[in-house]
């Protein structure tokens, strides 16, 4: 087991469910699966800080758009076009960091 | 049915209150636009504010502005995977007025900020996304497209201040990078701690706060790490470069959980619960990427002109937002007097950001980003000078003492740094920081 699994005592679903998201009727973000098949690096897996990327056993990749960030990092970090189609969520909808 | 307003401003972030402000306070009409429920709500970062460039605008701000803490003691730390040295600075006239940085949540920051606007005069209007410039004939910006119903809002000028995405400015055909190793990652955890015991930890005095910025312990990957005080919370983040990330096999959170267990970090941390969790990207590129700043009827401020400063030592974002925001307010504030708001009319918003600290800080550091990113900077140094540093404190009894010259060389040779790479980029930070 490495030091970092060991050492990182919150689930990732128990991590995410800290922060409010405001879930949208449509996704603001899509990912074109089909044009995943041939990506040989699969940037966005470990990159998307909410891990919404996961890959589905036959070459695709499966998104969810719901507890997204909203950052930026998937488009800037995929090669190839039109994999994914990227805009911000209809205003007052998505990721909300709390006032205390 | 459109609306029309003098200017829009897009984004109330600091820049973009900071533009509306101004340009209330000049008697234009202004329309506040904001994607969040509230302002600040989409807004990540550290962090600490540096508020001087309110003294004369907000001159009342060090009292009413929801501040956390005041920054008194501020680390400097490089961490190899065992090791740690740190330049551990505190200085008690940052404790008092007129102070210096200030830690605070931005929810509430931007929320009180985008507040003052609107005591000016200028319509704040949240929940709203603009989803696209409007554009004449011509391409001259003439207002924005929103997501609200029949929401088109025209004005005689449009302020990007939509952040690092810059979205606007792209449509506009004032920049197009989309060049990864212009930005970086940010993620950040919020963990809760009893005041006392944050100032117990950290040796602070009651509203006193701590500023710590951490050079290496990315796990390989080009970054740093950083820690601020709140009162009641201890922020713990990672800055990342997106191409080495994007290569690497280790995710975000799993980079952090090792950040927090590095010897060096975990007594500052052990215990907290995570009350949050989140990421924002940074544009890094500095002058690099940096968009022309004005088109016919646009200007673009703050993260979204790429004006955050980050460069190792320093990440400055906020303050650079501001006052970018206020130049950019009333720059349009002088076109819209003249009656010209081409490009050439609203040359004033350059100006003024040359005759302040924007421009002429991201002049003097604009090798800075692409040297503190280096692989040399982020892995070697360090590991030489902590290694030179143990070997200088370890005892060897029964055998004597080294000179310290023979044990850097030692140090280097081991580290695998070559003379001449020492020699340039020692130049090169000379250059970079003098
Ligand atoms: C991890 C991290 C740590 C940082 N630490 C520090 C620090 O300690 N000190 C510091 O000074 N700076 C720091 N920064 C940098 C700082 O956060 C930014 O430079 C600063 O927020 C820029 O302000 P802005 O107003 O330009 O953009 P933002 O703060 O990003 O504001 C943009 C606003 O526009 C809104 N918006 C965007 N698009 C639209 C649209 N289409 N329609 C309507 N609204 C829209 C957003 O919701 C947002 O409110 C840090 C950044 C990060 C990511
Ligand atoms: S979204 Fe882009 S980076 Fe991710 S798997 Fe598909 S093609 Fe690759
Ligand atoms: S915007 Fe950020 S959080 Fe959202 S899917 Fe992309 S990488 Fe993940």
């Amino acid at each position: 087991m490495s030091r970092s699994s060991e050492s990182s005592p919150v689930a990732f679903e128990d991590r995410m469910a800290t922060t409010e998201f405001r879930i949208a009727s449509e996704p603001h973000i899509s990912v074109h699966g089909d044009s995943c098949r041939g990506c040989t690096t699969r940037a966005c897996v470990t990159a998307c800080p909410a891990k919404l990327f996961v890959p589905t056993s036959d070459g695709g990749i499966l998104f969810n758009y719901e507890q997204c960030f909203e950052c930026g990092t998937c488009y800037l970090v995929c090669n190839t076009e039109g994999a994914i189609t990227w805009a911000y969520p209809e205003g007052g909808a998505g990721v909300v960091y709390r006032r205390s | 049915m459109t609306e029309r307003f003098d200017v829009v401003v897009v984004g109330a972030g600091p820049a973009g209150s900071m533009a509306a402000l101004t340009l209330a306070r000049a008697g234009r009409s202004v329309c506040l636009l904001e994607r969040g429920p509230f302002p600040g709500s989409k807004n990540l970062y550290g962090g600490v504010i540096y508020g001087r460039v309110l003294d004369e605008i907000l001159p009342r701000w060090i009292d009413e502005a929801p501040i956390e803490r005041w920054v008194t003691r501020r680390v400097t730390m490089v961490l190899t995977e065992t090791q740690s040295l740190a330049v551990d600075f505190r200085s008690s006239a940052w404790g008092a007025k007129p102070y210096n940085g200030a830690t605070a949540l931005r929810p509430e920051f931007d929320s009180w900020l985008a507040s003052e606007a609107e005591k000016a005069g200028a319509v704040l209007v949240c929940s709203t996304t603009a989803t696209g410039l409007l554009l004449d004939e011509r391409g001259r910006t003439t207002g924005v497209r929103t997501d609200r119903p029949g929401g088109d809002i025209e004005a005689g000028v449009v302020i990007a201040c939509d952040g690092v995405n810059a979205f606007l400015a792209k449509q506009a055909g004032l920049t197009s990078t989309e060049d990864p190793s212009h930005y970086t990652l940010g993620v950040k955890e919020v963990l809760a701690l009893a005041p006392d015991e944050i100032e117990r930890r950290f040796g602070l005095e009651p509203g006193e706060g701590a500023d710590f910025e951490v050079i290496g312990g990315t796990g390989g990957i080009a970054g740093g790490g950083f820690l601020y005080t709140n009162r009641e919370t201890v922020s713990v983040g990672l800055v990342l470069s997106i191409e080495g990330l994007s290569r690497s096999e280790t995710r975000p959170e799993q980079l952090l959980a090792e950040f927090k267990s590095h010897p060096a970090i975990r007594p500052l941390v052990a215990g907290g619960d995570v009350v949050e969790y989140g990421a924002h990207l940074i544009p890094e590129a500095g002058l690099a990427m940096m968009p022309r700043l004005a088109g016919d009827g646009i200007l673009v401020a703050g993260d979204a002109a790429g004006m955050c400063l980050a460069a190792g030592i320093w990440l400055e974002g906020v303050n650079f937002a501001m006052a970018s925001g206020a130049a950019a307010g009333e720059a349009a504030a002088e076109a819209l007097e003249r009656g010209d708001t081409s490009a050439g009319g609203l040359r004033g918003y350059r100006k003024r950001l040359e005759a302040n600290f924007v421009l002429a800080d991201h002049r003097r550091l604009k090798r800075a980003p692409h040297l503190v990113l280096s692989d040399r900077m982020q892995h070697q140094y360090p590991q030489l000078v902590c290694n030179l540093v143990e070997e200088i404190f370890t005892v060897r009894n029964p055998s004597p003492k080294q000179g310290i010259v023979a044990q850097a060389r030692q140090e280097r040779r081991k580290a695998g740094v070559r003379l001449r790479d020492l020699a340039r980029d020692g130049w090169s930070a000379w250059r970079t920081f003098r």
